[in-house]
Parts: structure tokens; C-alpha cells; sequence
């Protein structure tokens, strides 16, 4: 770097060459990842885009399908989703106050969360298949429930393969962003463990803080969307 | 300049070697090696065109079967849309100027910019192993339920390609928008930036915004084909006309990620040709971002015959109609640039004035087929044919060119053989016309497109055609070699031989590893000619 010239600026060791200032870097990463953000909104909203046509299409289907999900998970994910934000963002915080503890207690329950979430995904996903609810050649219109301690049998709608073709890729592609997050958590958690972190320098957690809320507030539209149609509960 | 003016110190000369290269962060050099593997996807999607014009000499389907012609004009069509003219000029010049242009020594994540380029080429590795296994017989449109039920080809292998690619388009959309809104040099506001620059910053709007509903598209057609999931399955209520929307939603803006960044290759080379400030810079700097917008909503027409209704038929002709304006806001202001200039004869001019040309040809037939009326009677004709290639070829590739002879003493430190880039500017443009303004007219006589065979009456203007790609490439083939001949035997370029202004001009050729060797301040506007046209006058 003989071209930089000395002095004029504050030599942060985690100061990359081509910046100027670490606040140019740190405002530099913050914008990257709302533009990062700005492309999986989109990637997102082909979906999106995808559930509105067919909804509309098949709202009787989207109704009955939506009844076979177990909304007691989904509001139980949900919740763990929250709160796994809430320990993100006060781990940013941590680091910018400088405490190391307080970044490396609220990552782990970060992690702990997300991790929690992907295991009730599991358990979902492992009862749609038991019920035939996995779109393709074992997909099954006929659902067999137990209301009320009578063995009832019941026909889906056309169309309601649709919605779970939707289910299915939605959910697992907020899944596939679950474990990527769980992953940039780990390489946070050991940068924070050797305390790198502090308030002059802070961007790598609060832009992975940025991507965790970006994938929670993705299921906050997921859960409704999915999981709240048509009556649960009295039907 | 340097402190040590003997001594070199350019990016070329810094340490080489295959590893240096390879992992470099430097955005010279990752433009350097994009701009070798484009060349090789340019010439792949060539070879697969040239078989194609060779089919279409005689009427008779006797070169190809229809099945491998089938493939031909889609690897033609992929290999060139996503390996080579999308990444074209953004990967290549885009990625080599704009830090340059912006005064900063590199882009703000060079090693996000270094992941762009294997990204680019794992899905390239994709793209030929697809090729390899047998190809792909789809278009390159992918259209459903053809591509997702029925076509037993590699499509789940180009599928991924493409999605991959995507991924380092999407990356460097995302690099140039926070290097141009956080790294500019002090002094350097917006409304002094090169007109090159707000091309590049339009294109990657285009590219984030665009870019991931392509992705999460070919991601549903690959789920369908391979786990089954239908989405846009008729069997079980999807809706093959819903892939429709998605794909094009993406493949129309990607047009204006083709040729946005030629419209800024231009202002530059106009400006730089003409020895004259930009007329009218505001509504050039406007018009890119124009574009950029109006691009996201004129996608239905190319869905005028596909069961959309009249209603949103009309809405998309209108918007469609629309977008001629900046457009037409570029091309004029462009001429009225040329005008009274002091504009020299050197070989990008010839590219230039290629470009003008024929650009405008294609923007106008553009108008045609907006028509909706019109448009039922040309659509999936050669007409169609003719109007992408004059403005994906006789816009954006005149433009690169243009580009690459303007900059490439920059980017390599020599000059080239003046008469062969004139030679092969003259050629290519000649060779273009008569490839393509045939095949309006065959269009127009109702020859349909992605047929291997044809009545006998189009044999003349079919022949025409490929005596016309002949032509355009032994046009396309001189610049490799005298550019190649240029690197080992060239003389050494100065710092500025086009007597241009920017900021590219005032640092050596090739530039120093990080561009400049003191930090750059600006103090005056872009295409700030006038001392030197004064001079002129006077």
C-alpha cells in the first residue's frame, strides 16, 4: 500500500484498502446487505406472485389445505422466530457497547432458536409425508382425521395440490435461508469469541443481524399466509 | 506521475502467474478474465449460429435433423444470452471503469466481485455439460409444460446453469450499485459522473431486481421436474402461462441489461470521437434510469398470443410503445453530440456510427411489434428474429466492440492495427445487414421461426442471410487476431490517445494496481471538452 497516503486517516487493522474510513466500510457493508436483501425480496416474491395467482384460482383448496397444516407448530415457530431476533439484535448491541459476553450469550441463544425452528419444521414435514401430503405420484386428496374420537374421512379440492407443491417450496426455501443463517451465526459466534467486535468496529454482526430478521420477517408473512386460512379451530 | 517513472508498476505487471491471477481481487484483472471466458462463450454460440445458417442455405432439412436443429438454436440462444451478452460489457468493461471512473481503487467487495466470475463459470461448466450430455431442445425460453413434462433433454442441467449464472450477475449488479452510491472519489457528485456510469447503475437495478425472479422460476421448473412438485403442472390446476409471466418478467428487462450498458459504452465513445461535452447529460443520465423502470412493466408483450387478456394486451402495447422515448432521447441527443464536434475518424467512431444505425433500425421495428394488431401477424416470425439480433447484435455487440477499441489500449497498455479495426468495423456492419434485414422481410412474407425446413420461395433471402453471416464472421474474427497480435507485437499505448476526457485517461495505460497514484479529487464535469475545443475553434 505504498499509494495510501499516511495520516490523514484512523488505521483500523480491520481497515480494508480501499476504503477511506471505517465509516465508509461500515456504511458500504450496511447498504450491500439492504441491496442483498432488495434481491431475495424479489427471489421471494416470484412465490409470492405464485400464491396469489393460485389462491385465487382455488380458494376453496387453499381453505382445506391450509386446515390440514398444524397451526399450534406454526405459531410455536413462529414465536421461536421472534425471539431469536430479539437475542440477534441485542447481540448486535452487545457489540457495539463492546461486551463480549453479551454478544457471545445472545448469538448462542440465537442459534438455539433457529435450531429449535428447524426441528419443529422437521416434525411437520415429517407428518405430511405419513399423510400423504407430499405433491407427486403418493400425493393423496383423501385425508383420514380423527374428530371428535370418530374416524372421519374427508376430500381435498383440485387444486390443493398446488398448494402444497407451494407449501413444499416455501417453506423449505425459508429453511434452506434458516440453515445458511444458523451457518454465518457459527462464523459470527467465533469471531465475537476472539472478541473482534467492538464499537469502532461492528459491520460483519450487524449485517448478518440484517439477513437474520430479513428471513424471520419472511415466515411472519409465510405463517399467515400459510397456515391461517379458512377455520381451524370448531370446524 | 510515479515517483519512480522508470520503473513499471501496472496491474499487468503485478505479481503473475496462474495462482495470481486466479485468486487476484483486483477488478482489472477479474475483468480481464471475464473477458476471455466470454470470448469463449461467444465463439461456442457462434459455431452453434454458423450451423444454423448452414441448415437454412436450402429449404430441404438436410444438414440438421429437426431435432438437432432443435438444440442448435437453443444452445445458440442460451449460451449467447446468459454467458455472453449479459455478462458482456458489465463483467467486462463495467467491471475494468467503474471503479476507475469513480476515482476509487477497487470495487467495494472485490472479493464478492472474484466469486462473481466463478459463479459465472461454474454455471458456464453447467451449461456445456448440459451441451455435452446431448443438449437442450427447448429454446431458450423454457417454456412449460414443453420443458417440465415432455421434453426428455438436459433441461434440469441448463436450468441450473442459467440459475447459476444468474447468481454472478446478481452479484455484480449489487457491487456496482454500493460502489457507486459509497466509493466515489470526493468532488465526484452524481451529476459529474460519466454517462457510462449511470448506464452501469441502471443496468444492475435491472440486475437485482430482475435477476432473482428468473432464479426462483427456473427453480420451480427444476422442483417440477425433478421432485415432482407441479407448479405450473395443467394436471393439477397449474398454470403453464404463470412460467410465462415469471420467465418474462426477468427476460424482457434482461434485454435492457444488454443494451443499457452499450447505450453508456456510447455516450462515452460519442463524447470521446466528438471532443464534445454530451448534449443535453441530465436527459441522457435520466433516460438510462427511464429505461431501467419502464423495462419492469412492458413484459406481456411477449404474450400477446398467449391467452392474455385484450385489456392487459392494450396496457403492455402502450407501455411498450414508451419505452422509444428515452430511447429515442439517447439516439437524438447522441447526433446532436456528433454535430458540429471535431469528430476524427478513428475505428471506434466506425463502431459508433455502426451502432446509431443500426440501433435504430431495431428500435423502430420494436415499434411494429408493440402493436398488438400488428404483432399477432408477425409474432414467431423472422420478423421477431431480425428485430432482437439488430438491437442484441447490431446494439450491444456494436457497442462492446466500440468499447473494447476504445478502452483496450487502456486495459492492455497497446495500441491495435488501426485498418484492421476499420476493416473489421466496415466488415461487420456490412455482414450484419445482410444477414438480418433479409430476414425482415422473410418475417414479413410469413416465414416462422425454429423450422430446420421451408418453402422454396424464401430460398434467395434465406441465402442471403447466411452469405451475410459469412460475412459478419470473418468481421467478428479479425479483432482476435489483430488484438491478439496487438498484446505480443503492439506499440505501447499512452496515457491518452484519444485526446479524451475522464478519468480512465489521466492515469497511465495499463493503470496501476490500485488505479491512481494519488488520491483522486474532482473538481470540473464530466466531458469537460471546451479548453480543448476553444483551442479547436481558435
Amino acid at each position: 500500500m505504498a499509494t495510501h497516503s499516511a495520516g490523514e486517516h484512523e488505521h483500523h487493522p480491520k481497515l480494508q484498502h480501499h476504503f477511506y474510513s471505517m465509516g465508509q466500510q461500515l456504511e458500504a457493508s450496511i447498504l450491500g446487505m439492504w441491496v442483498f436483501l432488495v434481491t431475495e425480496i424479489m427471489f421471494f416474491g416470484g412465490l409470492f406472485m405464485a400464491y396469489i395467482v393460485y389462491r385465487w384460482k382455488f380458494p376453496l383448496a387453499w381453505e382445506e389445505s391450509s386446515n390440514q397444516l398444524n397451526v399450534y407448530l406454526g405459531g410455536i415457530n413462529t414465536a421461536v422466530l421472534i425471539c431469536s431476533s430479539l437475542t440477534m439484535v441485542l447481540a448486535v448491541r452487545a457489540a457495539q457497547v463492546g461486551s463480549r459476553i453479551g454478544q457471545i450469550v445472545n448469538l448462542i441463544l440465537t442459534i438455539i432458536f433457529g435450531s429449535a425452528f428447524l426441528v419443529i419444521k422437521y416434525f411437520e414435514y415429517a407428518s405430511k409425508f405419513e399423510h400423504h401430503l407430499v405433491p407427486g405420484a403418493h400425493f393423496s386428496y383423501v385425508q383420514h382425521h380423527v374428530v371428535n374420537g370418530v374416524a372421519t374421512e374427508m376430500t381435498l379440492p383440485y387444486g390443493s395440490q398446488l398448494f402444497f407443491s407451494l407449501y413444499f417450496i416455501m417453506t423449505g426455501i425459508h429453511a434452506a435461508h434458516m440453515v445458511v443463517g444458523i451457518g454465518l451465526m457459527l462464523v459470527i459466534l467465533a469471531m465475537s469469541w476472539k472478541g473482534k467486535f467492538g464499537p469502532k468496529y461492528y459491520g460483519p454482526i450487524e449485517v448478518s443481524g440484517l439477513y437474520w430478521h430479513f428471513v424471520d420477517i419472511v415466515w411472519i408473512f409465510l405463517f399467515p399466509l400459510l397456515y391461517l386460512l379458512g377455520f381451524h379451530f370448531g370446524k | 506521475m510515479s515517483a519512480t517513472p522508470t520503473e513499471r508498476h501496472s496491474y499487468l505487471d503485478a505479481p503473475y502467474g496462474l495462482k495470481a491471477w486466479l485468486l487476484t481481487k483486483d477488478h482489472k484483472r477479474i475483468a480481464m478474465l471475464y473477458l476471455m471466458s466470454i470470448t469463449v462463450f461467444f465463439a461456442i454460440g457462434g459455431m452453434f449460429a454458423a450451423g444454423i445458417r448452414l441448415e437454412l442455405l436450402t429449404p430441404k432439412g438436410d444438414f440438421l435433423t429437426a431435432d438437432l436443429y432443435n438444440k442448435f438454436f437453443t444452445m445458440h440462444g442460451i449460451v449467447m444470452i446468459f454467458f455472453f451478452l449479459i455478462p458482456s460489457i458489465p463483467a467486462t468493461l463495467g467491471n475494468f471503469l467503474i471503479p476507475i471512473m469513480c476515482g476509487t481503487k477497487d470495487l467495494a467487495f472485490p472479493r464478492i466481485n472474484l466469486l462473481s466470475w466463478y459463479l459465472y463459470v461454474l454455471g458456464g461448466v453447467l451449461a456445456i455439460a448440459a451441451l455435452a450430455l446431448g443438449g437442450v431442445d427447448t429454446g431458450w425460453t423454457f417454456y412449460t409444460p414443453y420443458s417440465s413434462q415432455a421434453s426428455m433433454t438436459n433441461v434440469t442441467l441448463a436450468a441450473c446453469g442459467a440459475f447459476v449464472a444468474g447468481f454472478s450477475s446478481i452479484l455484480t449488479g449489487f457491487n456496482f450499485i454500493v460502489t457507486i452510491h459509497r466509493m466515489r472519489a470526493p468532488g465526484l457528485t452524481w451529476f459529474r459522473l460519466p454517462l457510462f456510469v449511470w448506464a452501469q447503475y441502471a443496468t444492475s437495478l435491472v440486475m437485482i431486481l430482475g435477476t432473482p425472479v428468473i432464479a426462483i422460476t427456473l427453480v420451480l421448473l427444476i422442483a417440477e421436474r425433478s421432485l415432482g412438485l407441479g407448479i405450473f403442472d395443467p394436471r393439477n390446476g397449474g398454470d403453464p402461462v404463470l412460467f410465462q409471466h415469471l420467465f418474462w418478467f426477468y427476460s424482457h428487462p434482461a434485454v435492457y441489461i444488454m443494451i443499457l450498458p452499450g447505450m453508456g459504452v456510447m455516450s462515452e465513445l460519442v463524447a470521446g470521437v466528438s471532443r464534445k461535452q454530451v448534449f443535453g447529460y441530465g436527459f441522457v443520465a435520466f433516460s438510462s434510469l427511464a429505461i431501467a423502470v419502464i423495462g419492469f412493466l412492458v413484459w406481456g408483450h411477449h404474450l400477446f398470443v398467449s391467452s392474455q387478456s385484450a385489456y392487459a394486451g392494450m396496457v403492455f402495447s402502450i407501455i411498450t410503445m414508451l419505452v422509444a422515448v428515452p430511447s429515442a432521447v439517447k439516439t437524438f441527443n447522441w447526433a446532436a453530440t456528433m454535430y458540429k464536434g471535431s469528430v476524427t475518424w478513428e475505428s471506434p467512431t466506425w463502431w459508433v456510427v455502426g451502432f446509431m444505425g443500426l440501433f435504430t433500425i431495431g428500435g423502430l421495428t420494436g415499434l411494429f411489434l408493440a402493436a398488438m394488431g400488428l404483432d399477432i401477424a408477425l409474432h414467431d416470425t423472422y420478423f421477431v428474429v431480425a428485430h432482437f439480433h439488430y438491437i442484441m447484435v447490431g446494439g450491444a455487440i456494436m457497442a462492446f466492440m466500440g468499447g473494447l477499441h476504445f478502452w483496450w489500449p487502456k486495459m492492455t497498455g497497446k495500441m491495435y492495427s488501426e485498418g484492421g479495426a476499420k476493416a473489421s468495423a466496415i466488415l461487420v456492419f456490412a455482414g450484419f445487414n445482410l444477414t438480418f434485414f433479409p430476414q425482415f422481410i422473410l418475417g414479413y412474407l410469413g416465414m416462422p421461426r425454429r423450422y430446420h425446413s421451408y418453402p422454396d420461395e424464401f430460398q434467395v433471402l434465406n441465402v442471403m442471410s447466411s452469405a451475410g453471416a459469412s460475412i459478419l464472421a470473418i468481421g467478428y474474427l479479425l479483432p482476435a487476431i489483430y488484438f491478439t497480435y496487438s498484446l505480443v507485437k503492439g506499440v505501447a499505448a499512452p496515457a491518452n490517445p484519444w485526446g479524451a476526457k475522464g478519468l480512465e485517461w489521466t492515469t497511465s495505460s495499463p493503470p496501476p494496481t490500485f488505479n491512481f497514484d494519488e488520491e483522486v479529487v474532482v473538481n470540473e464535469p464530466a466531458y469537460d471538452y471546451k479548453p480543448s475545443r476553444e483551442a479547436h475553434v481558435s
